[in-house]
């Protein structure tokens, strides 16, 4: 069983909900994946041991000029400008390239094979005997979906595995989602956190995926997003009141279910309700 | 004409409660929201329309099945696993590469336009605003950011106009990207805890890596001082000027679930007056 984390608006408290999850269900059980590749934070706050780096790349093409005769049918198929021939060269701009293979395919004279453009890497580890893993990608990529895949190959299907999310809407956040069983959904009670909120269960809808709500710093604000959920049918599993002791143990990098260890029930309720929902637990 | 774009790496440091603040501030300016996955500076200047344009990027693929016979060639070269043994085409796969519609023996694969989103330029109490909204699941996000962007520059041209204050997306990949290419400044506004010192450190890199100026604010400095230290510390040390500190303080979330600036929610706060400052520090800055 896979479930997503995921918010629309950052910093509502998705790796929040998702490490103290993580960490208060019995490590045998859970594995915790970072697809936040762009900014991943879980491993700040669960301190893993990693055992193993592996650098992902993406396929670029390589062109033998010895063997190029500047016809131009690769620069014709090429839909993100990642090729262009003039006359008699032939430019490859790889940081372009979405690695679809088309100008390899395309050419006639063969002359074009692939090399590796590094997305970023991914690591492997435990932290306590949970098992994570997470990817991070490298300074000036613009791809990150190939990335949030290659971290999500590496699912223990035996497992219940938690998957924290990249924010927003468009292709990371689909990649870090699709295909999970449940989406945890993040919030907090105000008009961003709402605004962000709906274009979430849009996305997760589109999707067909089951959904809950945490809300976080839930009396901060005011009650717009109660009403909303109530309206959309979200059902809200776990409100996490506002307190500046949760949030400098936050900045320190300390868990809330250390520093607040009646908070840890609330998260094994979480679970409980989480798998109550996809059909994991018969309801009580 | 200077273009400054606000950018934080973490999300939820308050880039948007400060570009609204700003907006209070600045004169002469037009405002930009790039963060077209997550727009949310609409919802404290209210703007009212006065154009709206269909966002249209890239392609998608689409198999007609009167012509297609089911050869398999499609499913072979695709990439994505985009095409299912119906031959259907899942439009959230495809990446819109055309490789399919280029080899088809029977032409049986359209390659319509993508509808990705919309755009809009829009009057506020603030002065004009160029903003925009990706379609839910859409690719391109990157070409929308360019192409707001530009409109934003065209019409400050127009409008004789002395600054483009723009919103940017979380992250450090393709709409930061293209948030910050070629723009005057980036000004990162970060919080003292260890996630956003991580982000922060790599959007100084990513920033560094496109040779643009970094200014930097700390925001709810107080909730770690010692973290809002090394954070000042980090940023000195990579060329980036540090602007100043802002208190955390709820008339942030007060005055926006008001839809109002600060300013507007309430004249004289410790918070304001500390982004009053950063603004002056800004401005100095951008016409240093």
């Amino acid at each position: 069983m896979i479930i997503s984390v995921a918010s629309g608006k950052g910093g509502t408290g998705k790796t929040t909900v998702a490490t103290n999850l993580a960490l208060s269900i019995d490590a045998e059980e859970v594995e915790l994946l970072d697809c936040d590749v762009e900014e991943p934070n879980a491993h700040l706050f669960i301190h893993p041991v990693f055992e193993k780096t592996e650098t992902v790349f993406t396929a670029v093409p390589q062109i033998d000029e010895e063997k190029c005769t500047y016809c131009g049918k690769c620069g014709e198929i090429c839909q993100f400008k990642a090729i262009v021939v003039i006359s008699d060269s032939i430019l490859p701009f790889t940081e372009l390239c979405h690695s679809c293979g088309g100008c390899v395919e395309v050419c006639p004279e063969h002359a074009i094979t692939e090399t590796g453009r590094e997305l970023g890497v991914v690591e492997e580890g435990h932290s306590n005997g949970l098992r994570f893993v997470h990817g991070k990608s490298r300074i000036g990529e613009a791809m990150s979906p190939p990335l949030i895949k290659k971290v999500r190959s590496h699912t223990n299907p035996d497992k219940f595995t938690i998957i924290d999310a990249p924010p927003g809407t468009s292709c990371p956040v689909i990649a870090a989602m699709k295909d999970t069983d449940f989406v945890l959904m993040v919030t907090e009670p105000t008009p961003f956190g709402l605004h962000d909120l709906k274009l979430a269960v849009g996305a997760v809808d589109i999707l067909n995926i089951p959904r809950g709500l945490v809300i976080n710093r839930s009396d901060m604000g005011d009650d717009k997003v109660r009403e909303y959920a109530k309206e959309v049918g979200l059902p809200i599993l776990m409100e996490i009141p506002f307190d500046r002791k949760i949030a400098e143990a936050y900045s320190r990098g300390d868990m809330l279910v250390e520093v607040i260890p009646e908070l840890k029930e609330k998260f094994l309720e979480l679970y409980r309700r989480i798998k109550e929902i996809t059909g994991q637990e018969e309801a009580k | 004409m200077k273009e400054l774009i606000v950018i934080s790496g973490k999300g939820g440091t308050g880039k948007t409660s400060l570009m609204s603040a700003f907006a209070s501030l600045a004169e002469n300016k037009i405002l930009c929201d790039a963060d077209v996955d997550a727009a949310d500076l609409h919802l404290i200047t209210a703007p009212d329309v006065r154009q709206q344009h269909a966002f249209q990027s890239g392609n998608e693929a689409m198999i007609n099945p009167d012509k297609c016979t089911q050869c398999g060639l499609c499913r072979e070269l695709c990439r994505w696993d985009a095409i299912s043994e119906e031959f259907e085409i899942d439009a959230i796969e495809c990446e819109g590469c055309g490789v399919c519609v280029y080899f088809c023996p029977e032409k049986a694969i359209d390659f319509p336009v993508r509808t990705c989103g919309e755009w809009f330029i829009s009057d506020t109490r603030f002065g004009p605003m160029v903003h925009a909204r990706l379609g839910i699941a859409e690719e391109n996000s990157g070409r929308l950011v360019s192409l707001i962007r530009k409109e934003a520059r065209d019409l400050a041209q127009n409008k004789n106009l002395d600054l483009i204050l723009t919103d940017g997306p979380p992250g450090v990949g393709c709409p930061v990207i293209a948030s910050i290419g070629g723009a005057d400044a980036v000004l990162v506004v970060t919080e003292p805890t260890v996630s956003g010192k991580h982000d922060m450190e790599r959007v100084i890199e990513l920033a560094a890596h496109f040779k643009i100026p970094v200014m930097l604010c700390v925001n709810k400095s107080d909730l770690n001082p010692d973290t809002t230290e090394e954070i000042e510390a980090f940023a000195k040390e990579k060329g980036a000027d540090c602007l100043g500190r802002i208190p955390f303080d709820v008339i942030f979330t007060k005055s926006m679930v008001k839809g109002q600036t600060i300013f507007e929610y309430e004249g004289n706060s410790e918070a304001g007056n500390a982004v009053k400052a950063i603004w002056e520090n800004v401005l100095k800055r951008l016409s240093a």
